[in-house]
This record gives structure tokens, C-alpha cells and sequence, in this order.
């Protein structure tokens, strides 16, 4: 998956939880310190990701993710998730 | 003692979105009970409630609206209102540090408690939402009200069942007397009208079963009454000490003179059928306010439609008013409204409010068959109260558990004319 396809789809996912605009969403954004979101809103994000791209982002992971560039890096390096029957 | 006064009203309930609507739905007679639409209805043996429609994310924003649970929904919408109408919206009015909140509710946010259970079965435990907890919990109604007007004195939830908010107005009562406190939002918020609770009430046969004439269904003191019809929303009154109030130059409904509490102690569910615990809360209410008997004009009852709780209540009404219930005008709103749970005490307290204000007391409806022995004269349209002199009127709570909670209020400061 392609860096921008990933990067709108976060943002898609930052703007329902959050209510931050789409284009707020940049890679050198960090989602607490520039986004305000909180730590239960990080965790809604990393399992919406999960969802929307198929992939595993195991906890100790996602606690690395600080910026949305770290996600879609995180992202696009993840192996895909078999999907379920 | 301190004077504590009503500044402001909010709500949302069956018969209105606001305050103006559920008043004048109320003195008009409407019944907010209709049949339940929703497909999951059709199984159930009682299929018809007095529900709120909402529109949360267009009232209160749609992020803000994802985070909270239906009851505390409600709760944001009649605080909005409240705080505005008590003009204390433009902000720095009043000090956070001396702003407390108390809220009552019987049954917290069950809607999500419910989805997350259905998540964890069906999915698993890593898409139950991280916002599970903060939405269910019981104190959340008052955490987020609290957090939305910066509230710092003290935030305090109530839980007794049907009672819940009488407490929590008895709670805020005590709060502004104590002088912990010069503006306490006080109320209740309930929302829990699902399959899993139609049915464990219509299981403890608490529900009317009157499927084929919903708005006929809730008929406290009447022969033909045969249970309750499960209600929602929410209602909070802006408490006030007199000094603060008129320091600001508020608008003034009303005094909120006294609380009297007791306890059964005879049975889980059941209400004493002689209402002896009942009348020692009214009598502790009036004492409390400093009236006699004598000086009440008004009851608004709690009066829910069950064949044991109305005369039980009736028998309590006329034991502590002694000689003096002649006089008295008895409304029994949730033939209108349905039962609130613990929001039904503060939205009967704001009604208790208008009635001293425009001096005359909303009908109880589908009363067509009064029960012999009442012994109440109860309104059956809008009557109006003594025309000239003090008002004092008395609003009662009752939940499961026992708990029996009285407010005593009268239009001594009242400001607004009318």
C-alpha cells in the first residue's frame, strides 16, 4: 500500500475519533503533543488501524507510535493479517 | 441556615426536548408513551415506553456525542440548558472552585455495557472499546457535566433505584448548607429503555402490559392501573445559595426548603404497604423546611402506576399531612411522563417549581377510576393553586431498596413574575 493511501486512511480514522481535520493529519505530526489525542483515543486509532489496513500493531509497538509518520512506516512494513474466514 | 435557591432549569424528556415543551406538554395533558418502533420490540411482552428521540451529534457535537453513553446524552443536553438559563454560560460567573455537580441515576449506561458484552462475544477482547469503562460507569452523567462547566467543589453521583435524584438534590442541598459549595447542578439522567431491561422488568411484572393502548397505560391511583411504563431523559436544576444568587442578580424560580429521608426496611422491592416509612420522610422534609402541614398547597407524587405503590404512597401522603390533605391539589406526572427512574425525581422537582410559579398544577391523566379509598384529591386537569400568599409544596422519590427521599419546596425568593 502506497504512502498517501496510508496516510489518508489514518486521517480518516484521527477525524472520527478526535474530530481533528484530515489535512491536520501530517507525518511529522504527533498525535498527543499535535493532535490532542488522549490515551484512550490512541488506542481506539491503533485498533481502527488494525481494521482498516489488516495488519497486527501489536501493543508494545503501537506505545512507539508517536508521530503519524511512525503509523504509516509502521504500516506499510507490517505483514498483512490472513483475513478471517 | 442558609437560604439554597433554583436558578435554572433543563431537561429532556418524553413529552418535550426542553423545558418550555415539557411544561406545556405537561399542563395540556399529553402522554409521552408510544409504542416501541425498533424490531427488537416485537418479541417482548411489553412493547411500548416514553422514549427521547436525539439527535446527539447535532446537539452536542459528534466526537463529544461517540463518547458518551445515551444517559449521559441526556444529561449534557439539560445541562446546556440549565446553565444558560440560569445565566451562567458566559463563563467566569462562577467559581470553579466553589461549582459542584450531583447527579442521580438508577441504571448508568447499560446501552454500553450491553454493546461491549455483544463486542467481547463476537469479536474478542482486543475490539472492546478503550471507552468502555468511562461510558458505563455509573458517575459518568456527573463526571462529564462536571467537566464541562469546570466544576471543582465537588462532583457526586447518587444510586438509589427510582429515588436517585431526590437524593442527589438532597445531596446538593446539603452541599450549599455545609458551604462547600455556592452553585451545585443538581438532577438525574436515565436511559435505559432496551430489550435486556423490558424484560427483566416486565419478568418482576414492574410493567404495565397495556400493549394495545400505550398512552392509557401509565394510571397511577386508578383501578385499572397495572404497572409501570419505563421512561427516559433527563432533568438538572441550578442550586444556588440565596447570597450567591443575589449577589449576581439571578433570576430566581424558587427556594428548595428541605429534604427528608428514611428507609423501609421491609423489602427489597416491595414498598411498605402501610407507607410508614414513607411518611417519615415527608414529615423530615417539612420539618427540615420549617412548615407544617398546614402550608402544603401541593404534592406531586411519585405514583407509578403499580397496584402496591400508589395507595401505599397515598396512605403516607395522608398520615403526614394529618387533618391538612383536604386542601391539597395531588398530581402523579408519569401518567405522562412514564417512569424516568433516577431522573423521574428531578424532572417532578422541576415541575413542582413551575407549579409554584404559574400557580396551578399540571393533570394527572387516565385517572377514571380513582381508587375508592384514596382519600387525595388528585388534579385531573390543570388546577390552579391559591391565587395570593406563600406556596409550599412537597415532591416525593421512592426506589427499590426502599429508599424514600421528600423535597420540600416554595416560591419564597421567587423573582420572575408572572
Amino acid at each position: 500500500m502506497d504512502t498517501q493511501t496510508i496516510l489518508a486512511g489514518i486521517a480518516a480514522i484521527v477525524n472520527e475519533v478526535t474530530g481533528a481535520p484530515v489535512d491536520s493529519v501530517q507525518p511529522d505530526k504527533a498525535f498527543m503533543d499535535d493532535l490532542d489525542v488522549d490515551s484512550l483515543s490512541m488506542v481506539e486509532i491503533v485498533y481502527a488501524c488494525e481494521d482498516k489496513f489488516g495488519v497486527s500493531i501489536p501493543d508494545d509497538a503501537a506505545k512507539d507510535l508517536v508521530t503519524v509518520g511512525d503509523a504509516v512506516a509502521f504500516i506499510q512494513g507490517a505483514a498483512p493479517v490472513p483475513a478471517a474466514a | 441556615m442558609t437560604d439554597i435557591v433554583i436558578t435554572g432549569l433543563g431537561a429532556i424528556t418524553p413529552l418535550g426536548d426542553d423545558v418550555p415543551s415539557t411544561w406545556r406538554a405537561m399542563l395540556a395533558g399529553a402522554s409521552g408513551v408510544r409504542p416501541i418502533e425498533a424490531a427488537w420490540a416485537a418479541d417482548l411482552p411489553v412493547r411500548f415506553a416514553a422514549q427521547v428521540v436525539l439527535d446527539a451529534p447535532a446537539r452536542l457535537g459528534r466526537v463529544a456525542a461517540r463518547r458518551m453513553d445515551k444517559v449521559t446524552q441526556v444529561a449534557m443536553v439539560a445541562l446546556h440548558e440549565a446553565w444558560a438559563d440560569a445565566g451562567l454560560a458566559a463563563g467566569d460567573v462562577a467559581d470553579p472552585d466553589r461549582t459542584g455537580v450531583v447527579l442521580g441515576t438508577g441504571i448508568a449506561g447499560l446501552e454500553t455495557t450491553l454493546a461491549a458484552w455483544d463486542t467481547l462475544r463476537e469479536q474478542g477482547t482486543r475490539r472492546v472499546s478503550p471507552l468502555t469503562v468511562p461510558m458505563l460507569m455509573a458517575n459518568a452523567p456527573a463526571a462529564q457535566v462536571g467537566l464541562a462547566i469546570g466544576a471543582r467543589a465537588c462532583v457526586r453521583t447518587a444510586v438509589a433505584a427510582c429515588a436517585s435524584s431526590n437524593d442527589a438534590l438532597a445531596m446538593a442541598l446539603d452541599e450549599l448548607r455545609l458551604g462547600r459549595a455556592d452553585v451545585v447542578v443538581a438532577g438525574g439522567a436515565e436511559a435505559c429503555i432496551l430489550p435486556f431491561t423490558m424484560a427483566s422488568f416486565a419478568q418482576m411484572q414492574a410493567l404495565s402490559t397495556r400493549n394495545d393502548e400505550p398512552e392509557r397505560a401509565s394510571r397511577p391511583f386508578d383501578t385499572e392501573r397495572d404497572g409501570f411504563v419505563l421512561g427516559e431523559g433527563a432533568a438538572l436544576l441550578v442550586l444556588e445559595t440565596l447570597a450567591h444568587a443575589t449577589s449576581r442578580g439571578a433570576r430566581i424560580y424558587g427556594t428548595l426548603a428541605g429534604a427528608g429521608l428514611s428507609a423501609d426496611s421491609h423489602d427489597i422491592v416491595q414498598p411498605d404497604p402501610s407507607g410508614d416509612g414513607q411518611r417519615l420522610a415527608l414529615q423530615r422534609a417539612m420539618a427540615d423546611a420549617g412548615v407544617s402541614p398546614r402550608d402544603i398547597v401541593h404534592v406531586n407524587a411519585h405514583a407509578t402506576s403499580t397496584p402496591a405503590g400508589d395507595m401505599a404512597e397515598a396512605r403516607a401522603i395522608t398520615a403526614a399531612l394529618g387533618g391538612e390533605s383536604d386542601h391539597v391539589i395531588v398530581t402523579a406526572p408519569k401518567s405522562q411522563t412514564g417512569h424516568l427512574l433516577g431522573a423521574a425525581g428531578a424532572l417532578e422537582a422541576l415541575a413542582t417549581v413551575l407549579a409554584l410559579r404559574d400557580r396551578v398544577v399540571p393533570p394527572t391523566i387516565n385517572l377514571d377510576h380513582p381508587e375508592p379509598t384514596l382519600g387525595l384529591d388528585v388534579a385531573t386537569t390543570a388546577r390552579p393553586l391559591p391565587p395570593a400568599g406563600p406556596l409550599a409544596a412537597v415532591s416525593n422519590s421512592f426506589g427499590f431498596g426502599g429508599h424514600n427521599v421528600t423535597l420540600v419546596f416554595t416560591d419564597q425568593h421567587r423573582t420572575d413574575g408572572r
